[in-house]
C-alpha cells in the first residue's frame, strides 16, 4: 500500500518544530508500524536526509519505549503498543499524522522522541518496598490470596510507556501512578510503607506538572496493558487516608 | 502550609473538593426538585407558595442555602483552578486528535457544560430568587396568612417561550453534566468496586435523565397551560 | 597467560559458603569512599547496582535506554527457575545444578553452576519481598510449572511476563537507591570504552546520546551487565538496541571473550514474514507444555499447505508427523531448545515446512483445548495467543500456531573467574554478558536466574574482596588514559561521520546477519565457516569505506549509535567464525555438521574440547589468540545427552 505521512520534525528541545509530509510506497500489511517507518528512514538516509528519530526497542510490546501519537491516538488505532500495531490496520492511500507525546513533563528531545524521566522520578519517590538484598523471609511465608495476587499483577503490568498521559486531555499521569500504588497497596509486602508511598508519589507527580484526572477514562481505553481505572479510585482512597492518618505535618 | 491545605491543593485534593461539592449539589437538586414539582400541583400555586415562604424563613434552611452558595462557588473556583492546571500540563496541543475513540463527549466537556449551567444559574437567580428577595413580590392570602406569591412570578416567566425554552435547553446541559459528574464523583472519592460501581453507573444515568427531565417538565407544562 | 578461574577448593556444596567467609570485607565507613560503575540496568545491572548501593558503595549506573526499566530483560516471558522444591517433586539444589550442567552439554564450570543453583532459592525470596506478583495457587502459596525440558516443576512465573516483573522489582530497588542518593543514574548514555590504568579497570568513557558529549567516569571497579550479542544475526528476539559494544570494547582492551560461537536458537518464535522484518518475536517456551509440534508426513501435503490449498485442520492425525514425540518419546515436545530447533530445521529442510516461506512448523493446541477447555488454555496462555494474533492476524484457538527457530540468547561472553571478574582486574561481567553458567546451551527459565544471582548475591561479595585490596584514592578523569580513550572515541565518531558512502548502516547489518545465520546458525561446517569469515572481512572493509552516517556527533543521532554497534558486531562475527571453526565437535547451541551421530544428534568430543575457548585480542588485523580453560568435572559424569 501507499501512504502519506505527516510527521512532526523537531531538531532538538529548543527548536520550534513543525510537520513535514512524506510518501511511502509498497508497504506490506504484515509490517509493523515501526517497520514502515524503518522503510521511510532507509529511503531518507539513502537520499541524504536526516531520518526520523523515534523511540523503540524491544518491538514486542513490553519495554514501553515506543511512543507515537498516530492519527489522534496514542499507539494508533489499536489498543496496543506502536511496535505491535500492524499496517493491516490501515488502508492504501491513508494519510497518517504522527506526533510525539504531548505533555509539559515529557519535553520533546528530537522529532518524535520525548523525555519520560518524570516517570522514573515518580517511582524513585516511593514506588518500591524498602527491603535490602538478603535477610528476607522465605517466599512461601507470605500467603497471598490468588485473587489479590492476580489483581496486583494486573496493576503491575504497566509498561510505563506514557500512553495514558498522552491520551488524557489533561495530561494526567494518574493511571501510571495509581498502577504502582495499587500493586503495592494490594500486596502484604507493600503495607508497611503504604501511606507514605501514596503521599510521596503523588507529591512528585504534582511537582512534575502532570494534570489532574477528570475521569474521562481515555487513559484506560488507550492503555496497551489495559490498566483499569479502578486503580485511580484506589489511589485516591490511599491518598486521602494517608493525608488523614500519617503524622507528616 | 498545613497538611490540610497541602492535601486540598494537590491535584487529588482539588478533585476531591470537586467531587464532594458536586455530590452535595446533586443532593440539593433533589430537594429543589421536590419543592418545584409543587408548581405542577394544580392548586393555583398554594402549596408552592407555602413551601417557598417556609424555605425563606426557616433559619436552618437559610443556613443550608448559604452553604449551598459557598459550595457552588467552591465547585466553580476549583473547576477553574483545575482547568488552568490541566491546560498547563499540555502547553502544545496535538494537531490531530480523535478523542471520541476513547472517551465520552460529556466527560471531556464538563467545563463547557458547567459554564452553561452557571449562566443558567445566574439568569435563574435573577429571575426568581432576586425578585423574591430584593423585589416587591405580590402577596397572596392563604388560610389567613399572607405569603409572597412566588408562583405567579414563575407562571409569568414561563409564558415567554424563549425563557421557557432556555430553561429546557439548560436542563439538557445539566443532564450531560450529571451524566458524567454523578459516576465521576464516586470514582474520585475512591468508590470503585466490582459489586457497586455498575449500580452507581446505572443510578447515575437514571438520575442524569430523570432529574433534569422533571425540572424541564415545569416550564413546559406552565408554558402549555399559558397558551 | 593461564586462565585461573579461582575456584575455591573443597566439596562442591561448600565452595560458595567457604568462599563467602574467605573474601575480604570492606569497612562500612570506607564503602562510601568507593565508586562502582555499573553499565547496563537489566536484571544483572539493576540488581547489582541496587545491592552494592545498599551496602554503602557509591554507584553510577548507565543505560542506553531512556529508563533503566526498559532493559531487554523485561522481555523474558516464561519464568525463573529455583530449587525450592515447593512442589515436593524431587527437586533439589543438586538436581538444578545437574540439569543445568547437562543442559549446557557439559561445557560450563561445575562450581559456578552449583552456586547458581544454590542462590536460586534466595532470588525468589528477594523478589517476593519486593512485591513481585508471582503466580499463586488458591491457597495463597506460590505456583510453579515445569519448563523447557525440566522434569520437575521449579519454574516461578508471572503469567507470560516474568522478566518484566522481575526487572521492575530490581528497578524499584535501584530507584530506591537513586532516591537515597547512593546511585547516580545515567540514562541514554552509552559506554564507548573501558579505561585501564596500571592494568586495572578504572573507569569508562561514555557518549551522552542526547547531546553527544563524550564524558569520562572514574571508579574503583567497572561492572559490565550489558547483555548478549544475538543482534549480530540482525534478526533475533533481542531488542533493537541490544548490542555487544560494551563487551567488545572491553575485549579490545584485553578482556578475553569466551565461547562466542555458542548461540541459542529458540524453537518457538513467530516465523519471518518478509524482507522488511526488523526483529523476531519469541513465543514463550511454556507453550510447548501443551502445544504439540508437527508437520505433515509428506512433502506433497506440505506443498498444498504452503499454497493454501488445504488448511491444517484438514490434515488427519495419521497424516501428521509429531516428530518430537516420535523421536523423543520420554521428553516429547519438551526436549531442550537446541534439539527442538534443530529438528524443526531438519523437517523444513526436507521440504515439509508449512508456511509460504517453507520455514515454519505447527504448534497445535487442538488437543489441549479438547482436553482442558478453551478457558483453561486461555488462562495459561491468553496473552501469548493475543500477541500471536496481533502479529500474524491468525487466531491460534482455531488454527495451529506456526513457529520457527530464531536466535534468542548467547551463552558466550566475556571470560570471568569464579568472582565474575574478567582477566582485567576490577572489570566484572555479569548476566548474559559473561560466559559462565550456561555452557553450550541454556535451559529455559535460567537466564533470569543467572542475571539476578550475579547481581543480588554474587557480585556484592566478590567486588568487596577486590576493593578491600585497592587504595581508596580515586583516579582523576584528567589522567592521560582517560584523555586517550576520549580522543580515540571522538576519532572513531569522526571517522564514521566522514566516510559519507552510499549504503546505510542497516544495509550492512542485514548483510552481516545473513552471513551469520547461513554459516554460523543452527548448523555449521568448516567449509562454510572459512568462507563466511572471508565474507565478513570483506564486509568490514566495505563498511569502513562506504557506510553512510548522516547528521553530527553533537546531537541525538540514531544512525551513529547503530553504526558503532554494527561496526563491533562485524568484528565479533569474525571471531564467532574462528571459534566455531576451532570447536571440532557439536555441543549444545554449536552444531557442526561434520560431528553428529548416525541419528543426527550432536556429537561431543569431551576428550579434546572440554574447555572454555577464550580469545585474546591481539590488535587490528591480527588473528586472535586462543586460551583454553580446561573444564574439570568432579561431580557429574559426562554422558551423551539423551532425551529419547
Amino acid at each position: 500500500m501507499n501512504l502519506t505521512l505527516k510527521i512532526w520534525r523537531q531538531k532538538n528541545q529548543s527548536d520550534k518544530g513543525g510537520f513535514k509530509e512524506y510518501k511511502v510506497t509498497g508497504i506490506s500489511e504484515d509490517m509493523s508500524f515501526l517497520e514502515m517507518l524503518d522503510v521511510l528512514n532507509e529511503e531518507m538516509s539513502e537520499k541524504g536526509e536526516d531520518p526520523v528519530h523515534f523511540d523503540h526497542d524491544c518491538r514486542e510490546g513490553i519495554c514501553g519505549t515506543c511512543s507515537l501519537f498516530i492519527n489522534g491516538r496514542p499507539h494508533g488505532p489499536q489498543q496496543t503498543t506502536t511496535c505491535q500495531l500492524h499496517m493491516r490496520s490501515f488502508k492504501d492511500g491513508d494519510s497518517i499524522t504522527i506526533e510525539p507525546w504531548r505533555a509539559k513533563p515529557f519535553p520533546v528531545v528530537k522529532d518524535l522522541v520525548v523525555d519520560r524521566g518524570a516517570f522514573d522520578r515518580i517511582i524513585q519517590a516511593g514506588g518500591y518496598v524498602s527491603v535490602n538484598t538478603g535477610g528476607v523471609p522465605d517466599a512461601n511465608e507470605i500467603a497471598i490470596p490468588k485473587i489479590i495476587a492476580d489483581e496486583a499483577f494486573d496493576s503491575a503490568t504497566c509498561i510505563g510507556c506514557g500512553a495514558c498521559v498522552a491520551a488524557c486531555k489533561n495530561g494526567s499521569a494518574m493511571l501510571f501512578v495509581s498502577a504502582k500504588i495499587s500493586q503495592l497497596a494490594l500486596l502484604p509486602q507493600g503495607q508497611v510503607e503504604r501511606r507514605e508511598r501514596a503521599e510521596k508519589m503523588i507529591a512528585q507527580m504534582d511537582a512534575e506538572g502532570f494534570g489532574a484526572c477528570s475521569n474521562t477514562g481515555a487513559c484506560s481505553a488507550e492503555c496497551p496493558k489495559e490498566i483499569r481505572q479502578s486503580n485511580i479510585a484506589r489511589m485516591n482512597r490511599e491518598y486521602y487516608a494517608a493525608s488523614v492518618v500519617t503524622e507528616n505535618v | 502550609m498545613s497538611w490540610v491545605t497541602k492535601t486540598l491543593n494537590s491535584t487529588l485534593g482539588r478533585k476531591l473538593l470537586m467531587a464532594l461539592t458536586g455530590l452535595f449539589l446533586i443532593l440539593f437538586l433533589v430537594v429543589h426538585l421536590a419543592g418545584n414539582l409543587q408548581l405542577l400541583a394544580g392548586d393555583g400555586g398554594e402549596a408552592f407558595n407555602i413551601y417557598a415562604q417556609g424555605m425563606a424563613v426557616n433559619p436552618l434552611i437559610r443556613g443550608v442555602s448559604i452553604i449551598n452558595f459557598i459550595l457552588i462557588l467552591v465547585h466553580i473556583v476549583y473547576a477553574i483552578l483545575l482547568t488552568q492546571h490541566n491546560k498547563k500540563a499540555r502547553p502544545i496541543e496535538y494537531a490531530v486528535t480523535n478523542p471520541s475513540a476513547n472517551s465520552s463527549w460529556a466527560s471531556r466537556n464538563m467545563g463547557i457544560l458547567g459554564t452553561v449551567i452557571l449562566i443558567f444559574l445566574l439568569v435563574h437567580l435573577r429571575g426568581f430568587w432576586y425578585r423574591l428577595k430584593f423585589g416587591s413580590p405580590d402577596k397572596v392570602n392563604i388560610d389567613g396568612v399572607e405569603y409572597d406569591n412566588a408562583f405567579i412570578i414563575v407562571e409569568e416567566a414561563f409564558k415567554n417561550p424563549f425563557y421557557a425554552g432556555f430553561y429546557v435547553l439548560s436542563m439538557v446541559f445539566l443532564a450531560f453534566h450529571l451524566y458524567h459528574g454523578f459516576g465521576s464523583a464516586f470514582q474520585t472519592i475512591g468508590l470503585n468496586h466490582k459489586k457497586y460501581s455498575p449500580l452507581i453507573k446505572k443510578v447515575g444515568i437514571g438520575f442524569a435523565i430523570l432529574v433534569p427531565a422533571l425540572f424541564a417538565l415545569i416550564p413546559i407544562v406552565l408554558y402549555i397551560q399559558s397558551l | 597467560m593461564i586462565l585461573d578461574a579461582k575456584i575455591p577448593s573443597g566439596p562442591l556444596a561448600e565452595k560458595w559458603t567457604k568462599h563467602k567467609f574467605n573474601v575480604k570485607l570492606v569497612n562500612p565507613a570506607n564503602k562510601r569512599k568507593y565508586e562502582i560503575i555499573v553499565v547496563g540496568t537489566g536484571l544483572a545491572g539493576a540488581s547489582a547496582a541496587a545491592s552494592l548501593a545498599e551496602l554503602g558503595y557509591n554507584v553510577k549506573a548507565f543505560c542506553f535506554q531512556d529508563s533503566p526499566r526498559r532493559a531487554h530483560s523485561i522481555a523474558a516471558q516464561g519464568g525463573i527457575n529455583a530449587a525450592k522444591n515447593y512442589q515436593n517433586d524431587g527437586d533439589s539444589i543438586f538436581r538444578l545444578f545437574y540439569d543445568t550442567i547437562k543442559g549446557g552439554d557439559y561445557r560450563s564450570r561445575e562450581a559456578n553452576v552449583y552456586r547458581l543453583a544454590e542462590v536460586s532459592v534466595n532470588i525468589i525470596d528477594q523478589c517476593v519481598a519486593q512485591g513481585v506478583p508471582f503466580a499463586r495457587e488458591y491457597g495463597g502459596l506460590l505456583a510453579n510449572r515445569s519448563f523447557g525440558g525440566a522434569q520437575v516443576s521449579r519454574t516461578f512465573y508471572a503469567r507470560g511476563q516474568t522478566g518484566q516483573q522481575l526487572l521492575l522489582g530490581a528497578y524499584s530497588a535501584l530507584s530506591r537507591q537513586v532516591a537515597n542518593g547512593k546511585v547516580k543514574l545515567f540514562p541514554r548514555t552509552e559506554m564507548m570504552d573501558v579505561v585501564i590504568v596500571d592494568g586495572k579497570a578504572r573507569g569508562i568513557v561514555t557518549r551522552n546520546l542526547i547531546t553527544g558529549a563524550i564524558e569520562s567516569h572514574s571508579g574503583h571497579a567497572v561492572l559490565l551487565c550489558t547483555g548478549g550479542y544475538g543482534n549480530v544475526f540482525f534478526l533475533s528476539t533481542n531488542a533493537m538496541g541490544s548490542n555487544v559494544t560494551a563487551a567488545w570494547r572491553a575485549h579490545k582492551k584485553g578482556a578475553y571473550f569466551s565461547n562466542p560461537c555458542y548461540t541459542q536458537i529458540h524453537p518457538t518464535c513467530i516465523p519471518v514474514s518478509g524482507d522488511h522484518q526488523s526483529k523476531l518475536t519469541l513465543m514463550s517456551e511454556s507453550l510447548r507444555n501443551d502445544g504439540r509440534v508437527w508437520v505433515p508426513k509428506t512433502i506433497e501435503m506440505a506443498e498444498k499447505l504452503r499454497k493454501k490449498q488445504i488448511k491444517p485442520k484438514d490434515i488427519k492425525d495419521e497424516e501428521r508427523d509429531y516428530y518430537l514425540e516420535t523421536k523423543y518419546p520420554s521428553f516429547g515436545n519438551l526436549v531442550p531448545r537446541d534439539v527442538a530447533s534443530r529438528n524443526a530445521k531438519y523437517v523444513c529442510d526436507e521440504g515439509r515446512g508449512v508456511n509460504e516461506t517453507g520455514e515454519a512448523v505447527f504448534l497445535d493446541f487442538r488437543d489441549a483445548i479438547l482436553r482442558d477447555g478453551e478457558d483453561l488454555v486461555r488462562s495459561k496462555y491468553g496473552n501469548l495467543f493475543d500477541m500471536y494474533q496481533q502479529i500474524t492476524g491468525e487466531n491460534p484457538y482455531q488454527t495451529p500456531m506456526m513457529i520457527y527457530p530464531a536466535v534468542h540468547y548467547t551463552m558466550g561472553g566475556l571470560w570471568v573467574d569464579y568472582n565474575l571478574m574478567t582477566n582485567i582486574p576490577g572489570l566484572y561481567a555479569l548476566g548474559e554478558a559473561n560466559f559462565s553458567d550456561h555452557g553450550a546451551n541454556r535451559l529455559g527459565a535460567s537466564a533470569l536466574m543467572q542475571g539476578l544471582a550475579d547481581g543480588y548475591f554474587v557480585v556484592p561479595y566478590t567486588v568487596g574482596d577486590y576493593l578491600a585490596n585497592l587504595p581508596i584514592q580515586k583516579i582523576n578523569v584528567d589522567h592521560p588514559e582517560f584523555k586517550k580513550s576520549e580522543s580515540d572515541v571522538k576519532e572513531r565518531i569522526q571517522k564514521l561521520l566522514t566516510i559519507n558512502g552510499t549504503k546505510t548502516v542497516d544495509y550492512y547489518h542485514k548483510k552481516l546477519g545473513k552471513i551469520m545465520w547461513n554459516y554460523c546458525g543452527m548448523a555449521r561446517s568448516a567449509d562454510g565457516l572459512i568462507k563466511a569469515k572471508a565474507m565478513i572481512k570483506e564486509l568490514k572493509s566495505e563498511f569502513w569505506s562506504n557506510v553512510k552516517v548522516l547528521g553530527t556527533g553533537e546531537e541525538l543521532n540514531q544512525s551513529l549509535e547503530k553504526a558503532h554497534r554494527v561496526a563491533d558486531f562485524i568484528e565479533l562475527g569474525e571471531l564467532m567464525m574462528d571459534d566455531a571453526l576451532n570447536r571440532n565437535e557439536s555441543c549444545g547451541g554449536h552444531f557442526r555438521e561434520e560431528y553428529q551421530t548416525p541419528e543426527g544428534e550432536a556429537l561431543r568430543d569431551d576428550e579434546n574440547f572440554a574447555y572454555v575457548a577464550s580469545w585474546e585480542y591481539k590488535g587490528e588485523g591480527i588473528e586472535e589468540e586462543l586460551h583454553k580453560e580446561e573444564l574439570v568435572f568432579e561431580n557429574v559424569k559426562l554422558t551423551q545427552r539423551s532425551y529419547k
